[in-house]
Parts: structure tokens; C-alpha cells; sequence
């Protein structure tokens, strides 16, 4: 069940994880601006690597300031709700085969289960800063995020109808003729595009919307706390990468080169994806998001479903 | 195992407890939410993982969140934890947990007499769930549906209530 | 949905665009002369201070960042006894300029004027006078006006008739 060396698959995958979160800020700061005719920062280290580290010791020595006004208890632990429960997911995810913490019968709903605790993080770090702009973005986090929810399951459906599992290892397995992308195309796109409202990237980034909410639910956070949000967003967008490779994309599965290697650059794909989208599209208001989600995309999920399921009816008898 | 859900089931108990002395909303909701979690554990560690995801998502994930949004909206003050306060005095809870003492105690006597079955090792599965909720408790799956669609019903037409014809005009012609 | 990926698409090619960021202090932006940066005091093609101490620039500038103190010479001739430009709240608007009789004051391609200490950005007379006439080479205030200094006397200026006996009958 599990993998023959707990310990190091745990170990790794936290380091890895981490790294990569750290990364993705240099490489996002890059990538937006290869996409917007800039250079982005290329001055400290090569290509500007060491920005990296630049901006963790700035993150790190800034003040770490609790408003006098804010519900401290609630404050403190809002920013490591979400560290916690995207690190939590990582738990199940197999990036090849044997490289993985625990592999779980029911992986996909415990993906789920704890991105759904992850909307706690947002909701309540709104509510605990005691600050009119935050306590919007939390509001807007939690419809947003409830109604996305919804049907990210729902277009998960249809790959757990197809591979007959909700075990993500036995998932990938039952790609080995044809990624689940070729039948579950609707899946597909339903998922990309709550996978980006459930991490509030860029498209559906309301509930911390600059140019009318300040910073939203984050308004009054500094310092390291600050940092947990920032490096729990980027943990979100490699978790949603990981989860579109794994459920759609044959995770490990591919030719010649090794697994892993396959994995990382099929989760490095959707990471550059997800970072195109922020570079391209503008953000909606908020009352077409809902009514996207509510009357479009739910819908289209169920008929997914339905139709996904009699035909796999069909074929089987 | 074992430990694992006796540590659980200390957590939800304790959560609970101050789940129900907490006189700020929001922090009464959250030792809500980690009782959940806790129940969650417990269900696991029975060998039911499918019940545990769907506790996981379901209450935990979406109601409680629906809690924690109404409870962020409304403009509970000092007003509402004086009132809070004033629902703790001994008065308040005595009859309840007296209550819920025997009740406890009935749950222990049985538990002792070893009238529940053991923790049996094997886990039930999604499929197994599936299977018998579309076949033996078929009416029941049925008739909790006709509710969740009247509340649906309900909850739309209270929704869809058109608000008074409130058009204001600026500017009267003579 | 269509427009959106499109979108993303066109966005995607901006990869292969050209990059339009200058990088800085490897790669010098072209300024053009008439650039509006560090301001600087010019000096007559003879050499002499071309402000006249009008106060001309002083009441123009918006953010009143101009100080200084009319003084003359034994001879007459006015110029100022300090001159001090405070660029920590210079916009660089370049009203002085305009606002100058003499083209004395004048704003060059020039901004690179960081400091660490504030007070090392009040520029005093001795910081901005330069030694030459700026963008106006041919162009000599005291001796196109009419007045009267120290080797030059009344009617002396270019195009200037000598000045009229007024008590004379004959015109
Ligand atoms: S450029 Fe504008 S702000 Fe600066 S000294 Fe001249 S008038 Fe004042
Ligand atoms: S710089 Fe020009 S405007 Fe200013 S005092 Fe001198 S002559 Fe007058």
C-alpha cells in the first residue's frame, strides 16, 4: 500500500514541494513578464534565481504585526490552515509509482475533503482581521470557493466512473491505453477551471482583488504570515497541476524517459498554464463568477456526469 | 489503532465541551469544526474512509463554512456575548447535562455489556456504500431526496421574493 | 469562451516578442535635449552670470523649491548672492525655465541625482552655475537690454541708438 521508504517519500516530497513553492514566485515573476514584453527580475544571481532568496529574508525579517483590534487566536492560525491542508493532500499524491505517502482508497475525496477545509483559512483570516475590506474578501472566498467546490467534484466524476477508483495510483494505472483527457474532455476543463477558482488564482482572484479590496482577506497580514498565504497559493497551484496530470494527463505514465521526470514536466505544463492564465485574462465581477458557476458550469458537470456514466453502462453490458 | 481513537475521541469530546461553553460564535463554530474533524478520525480508524472523506467534505467543508459566512455577517457585539454569557450560568445548563448525563451513562452500560460490535478491521468502501444505499435503503435515500428538494423549493421561493417597487424619482416635471 | 482562449493564445505569442524594457544601468535610455531633469545656472558667451535676480523663477515654481537673494555689483549689474535649488521637492516641471528673461536657468538630459542624505539634494550656486551659455550659445542678456553696468554704458547694446539729448531743440 503505502511506499517502501515512508520516511524519505515524506521527507522528499515536503522538500520538493517547498522548493518549488519558493520557485514558482521567481518563476512566475519571470514567465509574466516573457508574456508581457518585460524581462522581470533577472538582476540578482543567475537569470535572477537569488531573488528567491532575497524575497524569503526580506519576508523573513519584516515585522510580524497582529492589529490590536484583530481576534489573535483566530489570526494566528488562519495563514497555517492552508499551508497545512495543501501539504495535507500531498499526502496522496502519487508522483511515481512507489514515490508516495500513503495511498489512500478514497485519495481523491481526501483531495477534496481538504480543499474544502482550505476555505477556512481564507474565511477566517477575513473574519479575524476585524477590517471591512477583509471581512469582504472573506465572504467572497467562501461563496466562491463553496460554489466551485461543487462541481470540481462533480467533474471529477466521470474519471472515477471511467477507472472505476478513487485510489489516484489505481487512476493513473487505468490511463495506460488512453489518457482520461481524450473521453473526459468537459472534466477536463470544468476541473482547470475550479482547480484555478479554488486556489483564487488570477482569473478568480476576487476575494483578494487589488484594485477594490486592497489585498482582501489578506489586508491586514505581515511578515512570515503573510508568506504562509503567499506560499500556500503557489502549494495550491502545484497541488490543482499535480491533480490535472494525475486525473487527466497519465501522471507518470510516458515513453523512454523515467517516470518522475514525465510527472514533473507534465506538472510543470499546467504550473506555466496557470501562469498564462494569470497573464491573459481579466478578472470577472463577482456576480458573473457565481452565476458562471451556479448555472454553467454545475450543469454542464451533471450532464458530464450522466452521460459519462451511461456510456460506461453501455460498454459494460 | 486503538490509540488513535481513543486521542480522537478525547478531541471531540473536549471540543464539543468547549465547543458549547464558547460565548463568541465564531470560536463555539470552529471547536465545531474540529469535533467534526475529530468524528472524521473515528470513522476512519472503524475502517469506514468513505464515510470519513464525506464527513470531511460535507460538514466540515461545506456546511460549516455556510455557518462560519452566516455568522461573519451578522453584527454579533458585546451585546451578544453578554447574552451568551448570561446563557452560561448554571441555571441555563443543568437540566441539559443532567439529561445528557444519563444519557451518556446508558451509553456506557451498554458499551460495557458489549451489546456493540468490535472495530472490525475490514474498510468499507465507496462501493459498498453505494451498494447499499441503492439497495436495501433505497427508500430512504428516496424520501431524503423528496426533502432536500422541498427544502431546495423552499429555500428559492424565499430567495426569489421580489423586493418592493422601490424606484425613486429625482426629478418631477411640471 | 471562444475570446478567451483566443486570448490566452495571443498572449502565448507575446513570447516571441521584443522586449521593450531598457535595462537600465548597463544600457543607457536615449534622452532627448530638451529633457526636463537636473536644472543648472548658464553663463553669458562672455563668461559673466546671465541671472539677474528677478525672481522670476522663485514665484513660478509650483512647489516654491527656489531660493535665492538679489545683490548688485559696484557697477550695477544684479545677480544673485545665493541661489539654492532644493531637488528633494523639485518636479522638474520646468516653469523656472520658462518663466526666466535671461535663459539663464535651464533643465538638462540629466537625472541621475540619487542621494542617501536629503539635505545633500539643495543644490546651492556653486553646484549649478556651469561654465558655458547651456542650450542658448549666442544669446547675451546684458547686452541686448537696455541697462546700464560696468562696460556698458547707455546706448550701447546691440540695436540700441544712442540715448537723446533730451535737451536739445533739433530732433
Ligand atoms: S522645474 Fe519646476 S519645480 Fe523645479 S525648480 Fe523649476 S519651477 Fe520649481
Ligand atoms: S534664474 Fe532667471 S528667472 Fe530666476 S532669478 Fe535668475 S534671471 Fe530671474
Amino acid at each position: 500500500m503505502t511506499s517502501p521508504y515512508p520516511i524519505l517519500s515524506i521527507l522528499g516530497i515536503l522538500i520538493v514541494t517547498l522548493t518549488l513553492a519558493a520557485g514558482l514566485i521567481w518563476l512566475e515573476r519571470r514567465l509574466l513578464a516573457l508574456w508581457q514584453d518585460r524581462y522581470g527580475p533577472n538582476r540578482v544571481g543567475p537569470f535572477g534565481l537569488l531573488q528567491v532568496l532575497a524575497d524569503m529574508i526580506k519576508i523573513f525579517f519584516k515585522e510580524d504585526w497582529i492589529p490590536p483590534f484583530a481576534d489573535k487566536a483566530v489570526f494566528v492560525a488562519a495563514p497555517a490552515i492552508i499551508v497545512v491542508t495543501v501539504l495535507m493532500s500531498f499526502a496522496v499524491v502519487p508522483v511515481a509509482p512507489g514515490i508516495i505517502v500513503s495511498d489512500l482508497d478514497v485519495g481523491l475525496l481526501f483531495v477534496l475533503a481538504m480543499s474544502s477545509l482550505g476555505v477556512y483559512s481564507v474565511v477566517l483570516a477575513g473574519w479575524s482581521s476585524d477590517n471591512k475590506y477583509a471581512l469582504l474578501g472573506g465572504v467572497r472566498a467562501a461563496a466562491q470557493m463553496l460554489s466551485y467546490e461543487v462541481f470540481m467534484g462533480l467533474s471529477l466524476m466521470g474519471v472515477v466512473l471511467l477507472a472505476g477508483s478513487f485510489n489516484l495510483t489505481a487512476i493513473v494505472e487505468a490511463q495506460r491505453n488512453l489518457w482520461f483527457v481524450a473521453p473526459q474532455f468537459l472534466g477536463f476543463v470544468l476541473f482547470l477551471i475550479a482547480g484555478a477558482a479554488e486556489t483564487r488564482r488570477l482569473p478568480f482572484d476576487l476575494p483578494e482583488a487589488e484594485s477594490e479590496l486592497i489585498a482582501g482577506f489578506h489586508s491586514e497580514y505581515s511578515g512570515m504570515k503573510f508568506g504562509m498565504f503567499f506560499v500556500g497559493e503557489y502549494l495550491g497551484v502545484i497541488l490543482i497541476s499535480c491533480l490535472i496530470t494525475i486525473l487527466f494527463f497519465g501522471g507518470w505514465l510516458g515513453p523512454v524517459l523515467p517516470p518522475i521526470v514525465w510527472f514533473l514536466i507534465k506538472v510543470m505544463f499546467f504550473i506555466a498554464f496557470f501562469i498564462l492564465m494569470r497573464a491573459a485574462l481579466p478578472r470577472p465581477r463577482f456576480d458573473q463568477l457565481m452565476s458562471w458557476g451556479w448555472k454553467l458550469m454545475l450543469p454542464l458537470a451533471l450532464a458530464n456526469l450522466l452521460i459519462t456514466g451511461a456510456v460506461v453502462l453501455a460498454w459494460r453490458s | 489503532m486503538t490509540i488513535v481513537f481513543y486521542v480522537s475521541s478525547a478531541v471531540a469530546i473536549a471540543a464539543t465541551v468547549l465547543m458549547l461553553t464558547r460565548v463568541r460564535a465564531v470560536h463555539a463554530l470552529l471547536y465545531l469544526i474540529v469535533s467534526l474533524l475529530a468524528v472524521a478520525v473515528i470513522f476512519y480508524v472503524l475502517g469506514a474512509p468513505f464515510v470519513a472523506a464525506l464527513e470531511l467534505i460535507i460538514y466540515a467543508g461545506a456546511i460549516m463554512v455556510l455557518f462560519v459566512f452566516v455568522v461573519m455577517l451578522l453584527n454579533l457585539g458585546e451585546e451578544t456575548v453578554r447574552a451568551e454569557r448570561a446563557l452560561l450560568a448554571p441555571s441555563m445548563w443543568i437540566g441539559p447535562s443532567v439529561l445528557a448525563a444519563i444519557l451518556l451513562a446508558e451509553f456506557i452500560w451498554m458499551l460495557a455489556r458489549g451489546g456493540v460490535p468490535p472495530a472490525q478491521a475490514v474498510s468499507i468502501g465507496p462501493v459498498e456504500v453505494g451498494i447499499s444505499l441503492f439497495g436495501p435503503y433505497l427508500i430512504g435515500v428516496e424520501l431524503t431526496s423528496m426533502l432536500l428538494l422541498g427544502g431546495l423549493v423552499g429555500a428559492y421561493h424565499l430567495g426569489s421574493r421580489k423586493a418592493p417597487h422601490t424606484e425613486v424619482t429625482h426629478a418631477t416635471h411640471p | 469562451m471562444f475570446s478567451v482562449v483566443r486570448t490566452i493564445w495571443y498572449v502565448l505569442l507575446h513570447m516571441f516578442h521584443k522586449r521593450i524594457t531598457v535595462q537600465y544601468p548597463d544600457e543607457k535610455p536615449y534622452l532627448a535635449p530638451r529633457y526636463r531633469g537636473r536644472i543648472i545656472l548658464s553663463r553669458d558667451p562672455d563668461g559673466g552670470e546671465r541671472c539677474v535676480a528677478c525672481y522670476l523663477c522663485a514665484a513660478a515654481c509650483p512647489v516654491d523649491c527656489i531660493a535665492l537673494q538679489a545683490t548688485e555689483d559696484p557697477t550695477g549689474r544684479r545677480y544673485p548672492e545665493f541661489f539654492r535649488i532644493n531637488f528633494s521637492r523639485c518636479i522638474f516641471c520646468g516653469f523656472c525655465e520658462e518663466a526666466c528673461p535671461t535663459y539663464a536657468i535651464q533643465l538638462t538630459p540629466d537625472f541621475e541625482m540619487g542621494e542617501y542624505q536629503r539635505p545633500n539634494l539643495v543644490y546651492e550656486k556653486e553646484d549649478l552655475l556651469i561654465n558655458g551659455p547651456g542650450k542658448y550659445p549666442g544669446y547675451n542678456f546684458w547686452r541686448v537690454c537696455g541697462v546700464q553696468i560696468g562696460g556698458k554704458d547707455k546706448g550701447e547694446a546691440e540695436n540700441e541708438g544712442p540715448p537723446v539729448d533730451i535737451h536739445s531743440l533739433l530732433p
